[in-house]
């Protein structure tokens, strides 16, 4: 089968950090590529170069042979390469129709007949032209981005975690449009955390670590811990510091799950379980007032204040009634040179320092306020493995000194790491806590899709 | 770096004012010109106060103006009725607190974005005002009210400005302090920096932001004090897109209406900024309307500089 896209000794670096070293990359026609690795690993630097929003120190492109040097996203979409990011870009007060040329306008009646085209080869043709994004839900809306990729003639579809937000159902479909993609002779790259999907619809696997190609082969010949083993690599043993700790009493129950000090409890479940809703429950029923703390998922949005210093951010929750500044600077720089945060001083804006300091500060926030509860939402989504291990090292400090930590992840192999205790959530139900000795990926995985585990 | 961006609005009004000076000497650097410029700014100064804690805190008020007005129909109101003087200054910003507490409550209650409640309070408070004074102007008996912000007398000249601008400039001690040294003053910029993580962090949000616009209002009603003792009646047809002056120093001072920036320091610039403009146009015979056009360039230039320069920041 001919080669549709070939991407030969990409290298990138930004500043001191080299984001890519020298990664080839090929995708055939009609196959599906899966590109898997830790975040930082260096995948969504390879996809902006793919697309153009990021220009390659050294390295070449071709699609279908051609040489393709594009210079803006604008050049990849002419050029044939579509990109569908796990944000949508839709605008959702415009109709499908018009979202399906948005930025791409033929004539009317070309343009209803082939979006119509594009929805029939999706097998999707009951979808109505007309009806209004907003209105869509969220698998029909991706359905409309793939009408675009499909409509615009795309040769090189990338599909960037493109199921974090579908109920399993969604996905089965959204793999059935896939493969309708693929049969019609087109390059599928599949960028996904969830690696038993990947095995599912990927036909081949590539593995990126530290910004270079560590592993590619056939889907057939991975199994999922030798996937695990190539993205992380030699730091696995060393990365979950886990000292001898003995649960004492329950502090807390929350829908059956017992909180015990001296604990991590650890709560799996695929993203839209509810276990975000959960733990802003409990941060509900109780707050700092009641010496319970959070970490947000959201650490640019709502976790931290990035236009604000690191000082201001960790101490905000027990501030005395007057605040003297160096009372204030020294609060916080204890907390972060304990943390080993780098930064300048503790009146630096939080924007400019890197995510993985910025999570020590959500984290060094509830230090400060000595929390006996710490409620963690994803805690170390998209950081640094030294930033990770840093933060898993203060979990296991706050549980041998006797605090109570409820940690919901994504990652099964950092739960299965850190954790006492791991509950599994399924489309809103939280599943019975059990020791981590009893668990495995592969078991959490069935039960968080519902198909198995604990009644 | 940081410096510079925080004396650019003072590097401004050193320029504007220099010019001036350069091009009038003999008239634009007396005494008494500094004196007319103070008083001048001192209306706009003192509504700028509370607008600066708004504005930081994220919202916007559009109703300062209105509220100037009621106050001074409030205080001539209460002097006409035979009130004390100093219970008519209790009362115009007392009706200057509950217009922002108003609007505070209506903002947190029912949710709606702040420019449109104060774009609605804008017009009911005109409204109130203009039906509290029957749509005239209410005279007033005469009290040391009128003294505020009036021309000093020559034995009165060693206090160099009139007590109304010194109880602005106090007032801004009392506000920058307390921006700066307390809980409230963090909490504000908190929010203004990001609501989401000042809820997140155990931030009474509601409840500091009904205060702060209370606190808003007050100061446009205590603005009004200011203004009645300029007018010597009440007028409720006066102050008539003031707020957008008041915004304007503001921002010109650095504060920006995404939140989470700004200074009382600052602010007063930017409105001692805009009376020298003013001042210097109307003493060069310049008309209005050039004014208006120089007033307007310096504010889009003075946020654009600011812009310019985070942009900086951030790459560096």
């Amino acid at each position: 089968m001919s080669v549709r896209l070939r991407m030969q000794g990409i290298s990138k670096r930004f500043g001191a950090t080299v984001a890519l070293r020298e990664v080839s990359f090929e995708a055939p026609a009609g196959t599906v590529v899966a590109l898997v690795g830790e975040n930082g690993a260096g995948k969504s630097t390879l996809m902006k170069v793919l697309s153009g929003a990021v220009r390659p120190d050294a390295g070449t492109m071709e699609l279908d042979g051609q040489p393709y040097r594009p210079r803006h996203p604008l050049d990849g979409r002419r050029a044939g390469v579509a990109m569908i990011y796990q944000e949508l870009a839709l605008a959702p007060h415009l109709s499908v129709l018009d979202n399906i040329w948005l930025g791409n306008e033929p004539r009317y009646r070309e343009r209803r007949r082939h979006a119509a085209a594009a929805l029939a080869e999706l097998g999707h043709a009951e979808l109505s032209l007309d009806a209004r994004v907003g209105e869509l839900s969220v698998a029909e809306q991706q359905m409309v981005e793939l009408a675009r990729a499909v409509a615009t003639d795309c040769r090189v579809l990338v599909l960037d975690e493109p199921t974090s937000t579908l109920t399993r159902p969604d996905v089965e479909r959204l793999f059935g449009l896939i493969r309708r993609l693929k049969a019609g002779g087109r390059a599928v790259v599949y960028i996904s955390h969830f690696l038993e999907e990947v095995t599912e619809i990927a036909d081949r696997v590539v593995v990126l670590r530290d910004g270079e190609v560590v592993g590619e082969r056939p889907t057939a010949e991975w199994t999922i811990p030798a996937l695990v083993a190539a993205m992380v690599g030699r730091e696995v043993r060393e990365l979950y510091p886990r000292s001898a700790r003995t649960p004492g009493e329950v502090v807390w129950e929350v829908d059956g799950l017992a909180v015990r000090r001296g604990e991590v409890v650890g709560i799996a479940g695929l993203i839209g379980a509810g276990r975000t809703e959960l733990l802003r429950r409990m941060f509900a029923q109780r707050n700092w007032r009641a010496r319970v703390g959070m970490v947000s998922e959201d650490r640019g949005r709502e976790g931290l204040a990035v236009r604000w210093t690191a000082a201001d951010n960790v101490t905000l929750p027990r501030l005395p009634w007057w605040v003297w500044p160096r009372q204030q600077a020294a609060r916080a720089g204890r907390w972060l040179a304990e943390l080993s945060v780098k930064c300048r001083s503790p009146w630096q804006r939080v924007s400019e320092l890197s995510g993985g300091n910025q999570q020590k500060l959500a984290v060094a926030r509830l230090l400060d306020a000595e929390v006996e509860v710490w409620l963690l939402d994803e805690p170390t989504r998209g950081i640094d493995v030294a930033s990770k291990a840093e933060i898993y090292r203060r979990l296991d400090d706050a549980a041998r000194a006797g605090k109570a930590v409820v940690m919901v992840s994504s990652y099964l192999p950092e739960l299965l790491g850190v954790c006492d205790r791991v509950a599994v959530m399924c489309r809103g139900r939280l599943g019975a806590a059990r020791p981590v000795g009893e668990r495995n990926e592969h078991e959490i995985m069935l039960e968080a899709t519902g198909v198995g585990g604990a009644p | 770096m940081r410096w510079v961006g925080r004396l650019g609005p003072v590097i401004g009004l050193v320029v504007v004012y220099g010019l001036f000076a350069l091009i009038a000497p003999e008239s634009f650097t007396t005494v008494r010109n500094l004196e007319t410029i103070a008083r001048q700014t001192a209306i706009v100064g003192m509504a700028a106060l509370g607008m600066t804690l708004i504005i930081v805190m994220g919202g916007i008020d559009l109703s300062v103006g209105s509220t100037v007005a009621l106050s001074t129909v409030v205080v001539a109101g209460w002097l006409q009725a035979g009130g004390s003087p100093w219970g008519a200054m209790v009362a115009g910003v007392a009706a200057g607190g509950l217009v922002g507490a108003v609007n505070g409550v209506v903002i947190t209650r029912l949710r709606v974005v702040p420019f449109i409640v104060t774009l609605g309070s804008l017009l009911v408070v005109r409204g109130v005002a203009k039906g509290l004074a029957r749509e005239q102007k209410i005279d007033a008996p005469a009290s040391w009210l009128e003294e505020l912000l009036a021309v000093l007398p020559d034995e009165q000249r060693w206090m160099v400005v009139p007590p109304g601008v010194w109880l602005m400039l106090a007032l801004a001690v009392l506000v920058a302090v307390g921006l700066r040294f307390t809980r409230f003053g963090k909490h504000t910029i908190a929010i203004g920096s990001n609501e989401a993580t000042a809820r997140l962090c155990g931030v009474a949000v509601e409840r500091v932001k009904t205060l702060v616009y209370t606190v808003g209002g007050a100061f446009a009603g205590l603005a009004g004090v200011l203004q009645f003792s300029r007018l010597t009646v009440g007028d409720p047809t006066v102050a008539l897109g003031l707020e957008l002056d008041v915004i304007a120093a503001v921002v010109i001072g650095g504060g920006s209406l995404a939140g989470g920036e700004g200074s009382v320091w600052g602010s007063l610039v930017g409105a001692l900024i805009m009376t020298v403009i003013r001042s210097g146009c109307s003493q060069m015979g310049l008309p209005n309307w050039v004014q208006e056009i120089v007033t307007g360039g310096i504010i889009v230039a003075a946020v654009a500089l600011d812009r310019l320069r985070h942009r900086r920041a951030l790459a560096t």
